[in-house]
């Protein structure tokens, strides 16, 4: 790092530990422009090797070319947080880049979501994930490209289906249920057996008895395969579990984006407007390059058809602060999570301000705009938010035959799958499982339907 | 508080870890590697559609492919999409999403992993030598070896180095090599001395000959359809393909006839039309020719294919089968694909020139008849006749 901004990001540290930030040391690195764009397309700064990343690796490299996309910077929560800067970067950009990424250590170490898994994952997990890409290269060497490729297109391919509310490390089922009479009942049917008017819950099933497997729908798929697959080998159920890990990894990440991004925003003016100590043109331009990252449209158009995240983070906690204060903001920032965020403030006033819109497709390439309801809009914009935004898919039993039946929740989702896809997934599925797989949704009509492989 | 900066200390003069790899690149690559592999897979149904006939002197073609996507399970297409966007606009108001309204300069959102991905178009360039390999292995067809003619061949190759030889063999870089190891050990010695020169050596090795001439007879009458030249343009251009295989040298030779018969270059050869009936003997004849002046079949292996619809002249008859009974004794092999159009039964009425070629396979001759209706049938052609060929050999 330069000099001069190294003596900057001193001093934006000091303005920031003032102003009540509390983080993790970062480690900044100013890396070559190829190289955001790996770490960016792989999400990790090292990551397993799949064909799938160089397809993504591709696209991202010809938005690079065509000027589309700049990327800034890249963090990655941890203790200490690594923050990698691109060294085409100006300065003043670094430095609008330096006190941003500040704004995102705060929120990742006091964010319950972020604490939580980080928790879970550990807090090392950059070095974590090389070590799994290292475990990989090795099963590459020992059992060849075709087979590990197989289980990595099936892991990678269900890398949104984790449990985030059962944890990384969670026991497998118990063989036979317990007897009713030793079950204590669990904190949350106490609270529940308490409220007016409901009876106490009563056993579903006979008491000890066999398990069945899964005795619950399951929608940890990754967890469940690597457990329960009737065939897969040690160094199989090695590279699910990794591939799960670093799921838990990313979810706070994804679902807490919007108010991520935002609060870093927040925090980069605000640390930017404290810093008396940086010459005017510079601030000038990093203002600039502040003005270009949070706004609403892409180049000269006046109207998006998708929101900016930094955008409207930004927007929200301005409001919050301006309404409610700095340390209400504070407590937001630790307990909510996107959902949380928008649905409780995302105001009417403020969605006006800001002219969001909802709009529906008539027919390809033209939309209209809808009458406006600010908790339909709240839910589009959370819409493709649950679950990593994939379909709700659990597993609902093993067939004695050793069949993996999958059950599709299309009422969650509203409607069926896709299925050329879903027969696609399947056969992934299928070749680690080894047994059959099948799979019921609906089909376009509604009807039910099951595809297989 | 300060780690980052001992973090990035002598950042300036040292390469980073990150630059030691490449993984984007060399995913991609195996992304690639996939999809040749997925082309391989349909090789026949891709190059039935691909206009590479035309010249074959170009070793590579672009074939359009998509990027292989990943699949993930994913929701039906919703008839109505609907979504939230900012801009002032009221409600009616029609907008056009012609362009993405994605390509904003967005910040880098490293931390997200990017899930789903598009599938477009991109052309990969495939070597001509690869498809036909992947073809053969494809298709299982039989690796032959070149039958070697009796002559056999002078050649000069390059072989040593001496310390004599004429000026234009200096080998520079040789004898510069020489002059540096021998001043390693001469302190102050001349920059050269004539022992320090190297000649290239050429030594005249005898190799037997793998020579083969192709010819290649086609009907032009005015039954033949436009259909069945492209049907016999195409196996002419995979046989022809295959034999390049085996052979070192291959000559062509265009023969195109109808009661009489020409010889063409390659480029005029299947733009060739013309009117009136069909003679086959002629096209024999022209052949026979054609062989007594240039290629003396102890020099040659001599490969003819002839493709027609079938209907010769009945007073042609024996003729014809005289001058193929000559052809087949000197010939590797001659090849027959009779052209018809799509909808026609193989089981219908025999044509004459159909009759001679199975009697002369019959006889034993290296000879095999092909029909050809569709492009399918060119591939099964290809591989009946690779097959015939090699089973020949084995006999012999």
């Amino acid at each position: 790092m330069p000099d001069t901004l190294k003596s900057y990001s001193g001093k934006l540290e000091k303005l920031a530990a003032d102003q009540g930030l509390d983080y993790f040391p970062v480690k900044f690195e100013l890396v070559p422009s190829n190289f955001m764009m790996e770490v960016a397309v792989y999400g990790l700064p090292v990551r397993m090797p799949h064909w799938s990343f160089g397809v993504r690796y591709i696209h991202q490299l010809v938005q690079h070319r065509m000027g589309h996309s700049h990327l800034f910077e890249v963090v990655f929560p941890g203790n200490p947080g690594r923050a990698f800067m691109s060294d085409t970067n100006s300065l003043a950009e670094n430095t609008l880049v330096t006190a941003h990424v500040l704004g995102h250590a705060d929120f990742s170490k006091n964010n319950l979501l972020f604490h939580n898994s980080q928790e879970q994952v550990g807090f090392h997990f950059v070095e974590q994930a090389a070590s799994h890409a290292h475990n990989i290269s090795d099963a590459l060497d020992i059992y060849g490209q075709a087979r590990v490729e197989t289980v990595l297109d099936a892991a990678l391919a269900l890398e949104q289906y984790i449990d985030i509310h059962m944890g990384l490390h969670r026991p497998l089922f118990p063989d036979y249920e317990k007897p009713r009479e030793e079950q204590e009942p669990s904190p949350f049917f106490k609270r529940f057996d308490a409220l007016a008017d409901e009876k106490p819950q009563k056993a579903r099933r006979r008491t000890g008895s066999k398990t069945p497997i899964p005795p619950h729908p399951e929608t940890d798929l990754l967890w469940f395969i690597a457990h329960y697959g009737p065939e897969l080998e040690g160094w199989e159920r090695d590279i699910f579990l990794s591939v799960r890990q670093e799921s838990f990894y990313f979810y706070p990440v994804f679902a807490c984006q919007i108010m991520n991004e935002g609060w870093a925003c927040l925090w980069h003016t605000t640390l930017l407007r404290e810093a008396d100590f940086l010459p005017n043109d510079l601030f000038l331009d990093a203002m600039k390059t502040h003005s270009d990252v949070v706004r609403p449209f892409a180049g000269d158009r006046q109207i998006a058809l998708s929101l900016n995240p930094y955008h409207l983070g930004f927007a929200i906690w301005n409001n919050i602060i301006q309404e409610m204060g700095m340390n209400k903001a504070r407590e937001i920032m630790r307990q909510d999570d996107d959902f949380g965020f928008i649905r409780n403030y995302l105001t009417e006033d403020l969605a006006n301000e800001l002219n969001l819109f909802q709009y529906k497709q008539i027919r390809k390439g033209e939309c209209e705009v809808v009458e406006q309801n600010l908790d339909t809009l709240k839910e589009g914009i959370l819409t493709d938010k649950f679950n990593f935004g994939a379909p709700s898919i659990h597993v609902k039993s093993i067939l004695s035959d050793g069949t993996l039946s999958l059950y599709h929740d299309h009422k969650i989702d509203n409607r069926g799958l896709d299925l050329v896809r879903t027969e696609k997934v399947l056969s992934y599925i299928h070749s680690v499982w080894r047994r059959p797989v099948k799979l019921q949704t609906v089909n376009d009509r509604g009807h039910a339907i099951t595809c297989s492989a | 508080m300060n780690d980052q900066q001992t973090g990035s200390k002598g950042d300036h003069n040292e390469i980073g870890w990150y630059g030691l790899f490449s993984r984007g690149a060399k995913d991609w690559l195996r992304h690639n590697e996939k999809v040749r592999e997925a082309v391989k897979h349909h090789l026949p149904e891709i190059i039935s559609d691909m206009n590479m006939h035309g010249d074959s002197s170009q070793r590579t073609v672009r074939v359009p492919v998509r990027f292989l996507e990943h699949y993930r399970f994913a929701l039906q297409k919703e008839k109505q999409g609907q979504g939230v966007g900012q801009g002032d606009t009221k409600p009616g108001n029609i907008l056009r999403t012609g362009e993405s309204s994605q390509g904003r300069g967005e910040k880098g959102k490293g931390e997200g992993t990017g899930f789903g991905e598009g599938s477009p178009e991109f052309l990969i360039e495939l070597k001509v030598d690869d498809i036909i390999d992947w073809f053969w292995e494809e298709l299982n067809l039989p690796n032959l070896k070149a039958k070697t003619g009796s002559v056999k061949d002078d050649e000069y190759t390059r072989e040593g180095w001496n310390k004599q030889g004429v000026r234009a063999r200096l080998d520079r870089r040789r004898t510069l090599k020489e002059a540096v190891k021998r001043r390693a050990v001469q302190t102050d010695g001349p920059a050269f001395i004539n022992e320090d020169l190297r000649y290239r050596q050429l030594v005249k090795h005898q190799r037997p000959t793998t020579q083969a001439v192709v010819f290649a007879m086609l009907d032009v009458s005015s039954s033949m359809t436009e259909h069945d030249r492209k049907l016999a343009k195409s196996f002419f251009f995979w046989a022809l393909q295959g034999l390049r295989r085996q052979y070192g040298q291959i000559e062509t030779v265009f023969i195109a006839h109808t009661i009489s018969a020409w010889e063409f270059s390659e480029e005029d050869f299947f733009q060739v039309r013309a009117q009136g009936g069909t003679i086959a003997s002629v096209a024999f004849n022209k052949a026979t020719e054609i062989i007594d002046e240039r290629f003396t079949p102890d020099n040659y292996n001599i490969y003819l294919f002839y493709a027609s619809d079938g209907e010769n002249f009945p007073q042609d008859r024996y003729p014809a089968m005289e001058c193929l009974e000559k052809l087949s004794s000197i010939a590797n092999f001659i090849g027959y694909l009779e052209t018809s159009p799509e909808g026609l039964s193989l089981m219908g009425p025999i044509t004459g020139t159909n009759q001679i070629f199975r009697h002369l396979i019959e006889k034993g001759r290296a000879v095999g008849a092909f029909p050809l209706r569709v492009q399918d049938d060119v591939w099964q052609a290809i591989r009946g006749f690779f097959q015939r060929q090699a089973s020949i050999e084995e006999d012999r």
